[in-house]
């Protein structure tokens, strides 16, 4: 069984915040490639083309005929626990905070037997299924848990350490003005968040999204304008010690691209809110979430942004709007390593096409604002940190990993 | 030098003239100078224009130094908005029926018009029983009959209190149909122009037409004929409250922009006190 978390208490102002410490971060360069695995939700392990052993840990030739043609595959996720064990102490820091904590041993069907962090209810002898997941440190580590899960296995300590579930967390969404928006606080309200801050901008111009996101359970409005930094840092100063997941969705998109629509302020619009609105952002809640990130069961754990997927390849179509999530990608990667050392987790989406007003000209497949927001949920919950939601965005992933030139001179609407 | 009353000559001699009279009044009672002014400040509303046509930016402010390791002898920011943001001068180059006049722009016009006398017809029991309420000739020829005939070269001022919204929100008072502030009526500004020669209108609504001038038979009337007849507008004025129907004198200068359609100033009133 697992034990039930308690809901989160209200803080106590006497006491100290815990700093954030980090589970052990040294790995190879083969090794990331359980990082690349673990960050979109794959469960692949090396697998020799010559002799199709599979590989664990990661290596540079195969252990059973040294070929060193190891491709990454996906490998079944079952296996039998085969001995467990409770640390009762330790000298590395991190697990010293998080005693007594559980270790096991699995017999992978796949082959290899593995060490990895053991949800509560495992038992020795129980089937269980093996996930890669990212730890504090961003490093990928396997993790068990029951092939049936119990009841409020989701409350699983260790397995919050590896995932940044919303429920009862706080969420700051940036954008309540967008259906996205909307979409984005029933969807934590669903997930059981504690509170959900919705911010918005223009509070002159209307907007229906808005006024439905204000009858969802659990928000509440606060102004808020990223193209303004005293907006933001007057948010900061209301809600940063508040803030554990922070979803930025900023959103402007313009068609037009360089040559054939040169408008700067178009241009300039879209880079103040995609890069400007993530710099002040980040500058301003950062710090906080960062302070926060072993704040109890329920501390800081993410930063989402909402990116397009064409902040990895231009479509000309959409230029400018492209460069400038291309720049607020950029400053994700900068954000990723700066919030690393608070343990918290910089989670990117890119989305293909949504279905909306400015995407008109656009045909189909479109995504819903429900299909986004419930992928980005479901991302936290299992504690990914590259997600691309709908089909385009996965056939972009997939060609820029097979040919970057092909896609870079294909790219249509 | 001076001897605390008036003006003086470098030569000591008493500077008895208007102008010693002028800062007589103002440093020794006499003349009051009231702000018309808004605060510039991030989250004050700028005009809205349909989503696919050019917007203007807000008015948004970045720290450069404050006292700190960035600077630390000074405060000071870097700052950016559109020329039509918060208190304004309108040029009337700003309007395409004033493209092609002399001295059209805030580079060219002549300064002696940034001083000017200003008629101020109080409507602001109308603007509070109805948000669109438009300012038409009989009412102001009711104004004249009262308070006596607009001089030449005045500013028509409409004084609607609207400027005592401060939320934002209530201030723009946009619905699915548009704005609804007050303004003038289409043809209240043709007779300002031909039989009372103002040099201007202005207003405390974000701009100087009315809220639903955009469905008017000439869309935005007080700009187009306006501007199209070289005079200017003076929007989002505040303190209307404190000035007399007639008598008091605006100072108005835009900042000096190349080819400027306006820009952000500081208007002044002097009133005369009794």
């Amino acid at each position: 069984m697992t034990t039930a978390l308690p809901p989160p208490k209200k803080k106590d102002p006497v006491q100290r915040t815990r700093q954030p410490t980090l589970p052990p971060g040294n790995r190879s360069r083969e090794a990331h490639g359980l990082t690349a695995m673990a960050a979109i939700g794959r469960f692949a392990l090396q697998t020799c083309a010559a002799c199709g052993q599979v590989q664990y840990p990661p290596r540079q030739v195969c252990g059973n005929c040294l070929a060193d043609d190891l491709p990454w595959r996906d490998v079944a996720p079952g296996g039998s626990l085969l001995a467990e064990t409770r640390l009762h102490h330790a000298n590395d820091l991190f697990f010293r905070d998080r005693l007594p904590w559980r270790l096991g041993v699995v017999r992978m069907d796949a082959g290899p037997s593995v060490v990895v962090h053991l949800a509560e209810d495992c038992q020795q002898g129980m089937r269980v299924r093996l996930s890669l997941n990212l730890d504090r440190s961003g490093h990928a580590v396997m993790s068990a848990r029951p092939e049936t899960p119990g009841p409020e296995w989701e409350d699983d300590l260790q397995l919050r350490e590896l995932t940044t579930d919303p429920k009862d967390r706080r969420v700051l969404i940036v954008n309540g003005k967008t259906d996205l928006g909307l979409a984005l606080a029933q969807g934590f309200s669903a997930a059981g968040a504690r509170e959900i801050f919705v911010g918005h901008a223009e509070p002159w111009k209307a907007s229906p999204a808005l006024d439905a996101a204000k009858a969802v359970g659990g928000v509440t409005l606060f102004p808020l304008d990223v193209t303004d930094t005293d907006s933001v840092q007057e948010l900061a100063a209301v809600l940063g010690g508040k803030v554990e997941i922070m979803v930025n969705n900023s959103y402007h998109l313009r068609p037009g691209g360089a040559v054939d629509r040169l408008d700067m302020n178009i241009s300039r619009q879209e880079m103040d809110i995609h890069y400007f609105g993530l710099l002040r952002l980040a500058g301003t809640f950062g710090p906080a979430m960062r302070a926060r990130g072993a704040d109890g069961a329920h501390g800081a754990c993410a930063w989402v942004n909402v990116f397009s997927a064409y902040a990895q390849v231009n479509n000309p179509a959409f230029g400018t709007y492209s460069a400038s999530q291309a720049a607020a990608w950029s400053l994700a990667q900068c954000l990723r390593a700066e919030l690393m050392p608070g343990g918290i987790r910089v989670v990117n989406a890119f989305t293909g096409p949504l279905d909306d007003e400015w995407h008109q000209m656009v045909p189909p497949p479109k995504l819903t604002s429900d299909m986004v927001a419930g992928r980005i949920v479901d991302a936290l919950q299992k504690g990914r940190e590259d997600v691309a939601i709908g089909a385009v965005a996965e056939e972009i992933m997939q060609r820029l990993a097979e040919n970057p030139k092909e896609i870079e001179r294909e790219i249509t609407l | 030098m001076t001897d605390g009353q008036g003006l003086k000559t470098a030569g000591g001699k008493a500077a008895g003239g208007m102008l010693s009279q002028l800062m007589g009044g103002i440093l020794g009672g006499g003349i009051r100078v009231v702000d018309l002014t808004m605060t510039l400040q991030p989250d004050a509303p700028t005009i809205v224009m349909p989503p696919e046509f050019g917007q203007t930016w807000p008015f948004r402010m970045e720290e450069i130094s404050r006292y700190d390791h960035r600077g630390p002898f000074c405060y000071w920011n870097n700052l950016s908005c559109g020329e039509h943001t918060g208190t304004h001068f309108d040029a009337p180059i700003h309007w395409v029926s004033g493209k092609d006049l002399p001295e059209n722009a805030t580079d060219t016009i002549p300064v002696e018009k940034f001083i000017a006398h200003a008629c101020v017809v109080d409507c602001s029991a109308q603007a509070a029983a109805d948000p669109d309420f438009l300012l038409r000739q009989d009412a102001v020829e009711d104004w004249e009959a009262e308070h006596g005939p607009i001089p030449p070269r005045s500013w028509l001022l409409m004084r609607t209190d609207w400027s005592q919204k401060h939320n934002p929100v209530d201030y723009m008072n946009m619905t699915g149909d548009g704005a609804h502030t007050p303004g003038p009526h289409e043809t209240l500004i043709p007779w300002l122009i031909e039989e009372r020669d103002v040099i201007g209108f202005g207003c405390e609504a974000v701009g100087t037409d009315a809220g639903q001038a955009q469905h008017f038979n000439v869309p935005f009337p007080c700009h187009y004929h306006m501007h199209g007849n070289n005079r200017f507008g003076l929007p989002a004025l505040t303190n209307l409250d404190a000035l007399p129907p007639q008598g008091a004198v605006l100072i108005t200068p835009p900042l000096k922009i190349r080819q400027g359609s306006g820009s952000p100033a500081r208007i002044l009133a002097l009133v005369e006190t009794p």
